[in-house]
């Protein structure tokens, strides 16, 4: 009797966990559904390769696709050698003292700082001390800062994450630190490091306020030539849409958030790929 | 014609940007070696930008404040004004609503103001039903909140909080259409777009009702709801030939394509007198 009881117990439990399971599911199958509804039937060659326009048949993604790839593209090179760069050093090098648990700490509490906090910051640095002006650099560097703590943390769990005997087998072999940390622990934490930056530019390709903080625009009928041009991003350009009048304007606002899971869905995947890669490796 | 090239960095109001958005798309295709960017700061924002001389032209959903004529003076920016435009507010009710016929200034003031306890619609003017009267507005972050409770209440920013407000005109416009006792307000353009659908009261601010159109907003009759929108231009940078060439274009082609996003063009006469202005 006793054990049927638990065994009830044990069932109702497993069925709030699936339950659970399907609330977050099916939120995102709805929002998918009316997205795809609406937005596919927009969605097409001329839609990518075309300007903004006020006329919505006439309006496309161009120059705000373009200026997201520009962005993500420009904010990975600086943030992931620095980002990876500074874990590397709390995690392997820095001595277990005051300092570097104040560092942690700070770096910790940035991650929770609210994005327009950088956005101002990138206005005061990037784009008036600095004078880079409302540029696509201004923009990725303020981006990079904003995602730095995201990839520090990940990268310092995975790191923390590779056991100890590893470190000490290629210490007993004569390795340096150095030589350690590149050939034994970095490899062995690559899949969690990867995990880190995909988090970190999927952020980064969703954040709009700093941005529009800094300066990004809304109509730029061109393709951001160099890292000094004017840009505008993805987020920026669906949100003018859906605020527009025209019912047509939400209906392309839907087909740009389908361009932009695209290039979410694309980034990650290859970093799944990129991942798995590395975990085979690492494991044979 | 000489080929022109450059670039034209505009900032500023949400209220203007689809405005200046057509001007420049069709301006593009007459100079493509012309770039012009255009952002939504917001008017005061724009100002920023403006009297800091980081851009060439601002576009503004008011007046320039006496502040911001300081910051110019500080910058060193000398600028022209040039109204461009009218954006009106519709007060809007259900189709089904057969007993609103107009409101005068102080009704819906009685409505709206921060102490208001009106709830049902014979409470507004005695004589119309004993029915829920249900509030739709935009929030409190728009400019067209702003304009509304300052041309209405007479103080920007107060405003009853008990109504339903969206930052999404489409919600507002569902919500109308779909209450019989409802009472809403927004801007102009979205009453075009769904004429069909709601209807907008006649505003009475003293001389009789007046309904909102394009002919009563224009020759100032629909008043307190109607403003006149501007662009500001560093005179400096109306030296650039892409400049001049832009403003002239905006004044002249321009007006064609105002009706089209959904805002109402000035009286002939004004334009005329901003293209003297900038020769």
């Amino acid at each position: 009797m006793k054990r049927r009881a638990r065994r009830e117990k044990d069932r109702i439990f497993k069925l709030f966990l699936v339950l659970a399971l399907l609330a977050g599911v099916a939120a995102l199958l709805l929002l998918l559904e009316e997205v795809l509804r609406k937005g596919l039937p927009w969605l097409d060659f001329r839609f990518l390769t075309s300007f903004p326009s006020r006329f919505p048949e006439q309006a496309g993604i161009k120059s705000a696709l373009a200026g997201t790839l520009w962005l993500l593209g420009l904010t990975a090179m600086f943030a992931i050698p620095v980002g990876v760069g500074a874990a590397v050093y709390l995690q392997e090098f820095a001595g277990r003292n005051r300092p570097t648990a104040f560092l942690q700490l700070n770096i910790s509490n940035l991650a929770g700082v609210p994005s327009i906090v950088y956005g101002i910051l990138g206005l005061a640095v990037f784009v008036r001390a600095l004078a880079l002006g409302r540029s696509v650099l201004a923009g990725a560097l303020t981006m990079s800062l904003l995602v730095l703590p995201i990839i520090i943390v990940a990268a310092q769990e995975a790191m923390r994450a590779v056991p100890g005997s590893l470190r000490d087998a290629a210490f007993a072999l004569g390795a340096t630190r150095w030589q350690a940390v590149r050939r034994v622990v970095l490899p062995a934490a690559l899949p969690g490091i990867l995990t880190g930056i995909i988090l970190a530019l999927s952020r980064a390709i969703g954040e709009t306020a700093p941005l529009i903080m800094i300066g990004a625009l809304t109509f730029v009928p061109f393709v951001p030539a160099g890292p000094l041009d004017a840009f505008t991003v993805l987020p920026i350009q669906i949100f003018n849409w859906t605020s527009r009048p025209r019912e047509e304007f939400r209906l392309i606002a839907a087909a740009g958030i389908i361009v932009l899971l695209g290039v979410l869905l694309t980034m990650n995947a290859g970093a799944v790929w990129l991942r798995n890669r590395y975990q085979r490796r690492s494991e044979s | 014609m000489e080929a022109l090239n450059g670039t034209i960095k505009v900032d500023g109001s949400s209220t203007v940007f689809p405005i200046t958005e057509a001007v420049a798309e069709e301006f593009n295709k007459l100079h493509p070696g012309v770039r012009v960017t255009v952002g939504i700061s917001g008017t005061g924002g724009g100002f920023q930008k403006f009297t800091a001389g980081e851009i060439d032209i601002s576009d503004a959903s008011r007046p320039i404040k006496d502040s911001e004529k300081e910051g110019a003076g500080a910058g060193g920016v000398e600028y022209i004004e040039i109204p461009v435009a009218f954006d009106g507010l519709s007060v809007v009710v259900n189709r089904a609503n057969d007993w609103v016929d107009h409101l005068t200034v102080a009704e819906l003031k009685k409505i709206w103001e921060p102490s208001s306890i009106v709830s049902r619609w014979n409470q507004v003017r005695p004589g119309w039903p004993d029915r829920e009267i249900q509030l739709f507005g935009p929030g409190t972050d728009s400019g067209t909140f702003d304009y509304f409770t300052e041309a209405v209440i007479g103080k920007e920013d107060a405003s009853r909080p008990d109504y339903t407000a969206s930052e999404d005109d489409h919600v507002l416009v569902q919500g109308v259409a779909g209450n019989r006792g409802a009472l809403g307000y927004f801007g102009y353009a979205y009453y075009q777009e769904n004429a069909g659908r709601i209807k907008a009261v006649p505003i009475d601010a003293g001389p009789g009702p007046v309904p909102p159109s394009e002919e009563t907003i224009n020759n100032g009759t629909y008043a307190p709801l109607a403003r006149p929108i501007f662009i500001y231009v560093n005179k400096e940078s109306l030296k650039r030939p892409e400049v001049r060439e832009f403003v002239r274009f905006y004044l002249t082609e321009g007006i064609r394509l105002i009706p089209q996003v959904g805002y109402i063009p000035l009286p002939s006469e004004e334009y005329e007198r901003s293209l003297d202005a900038i020769g």
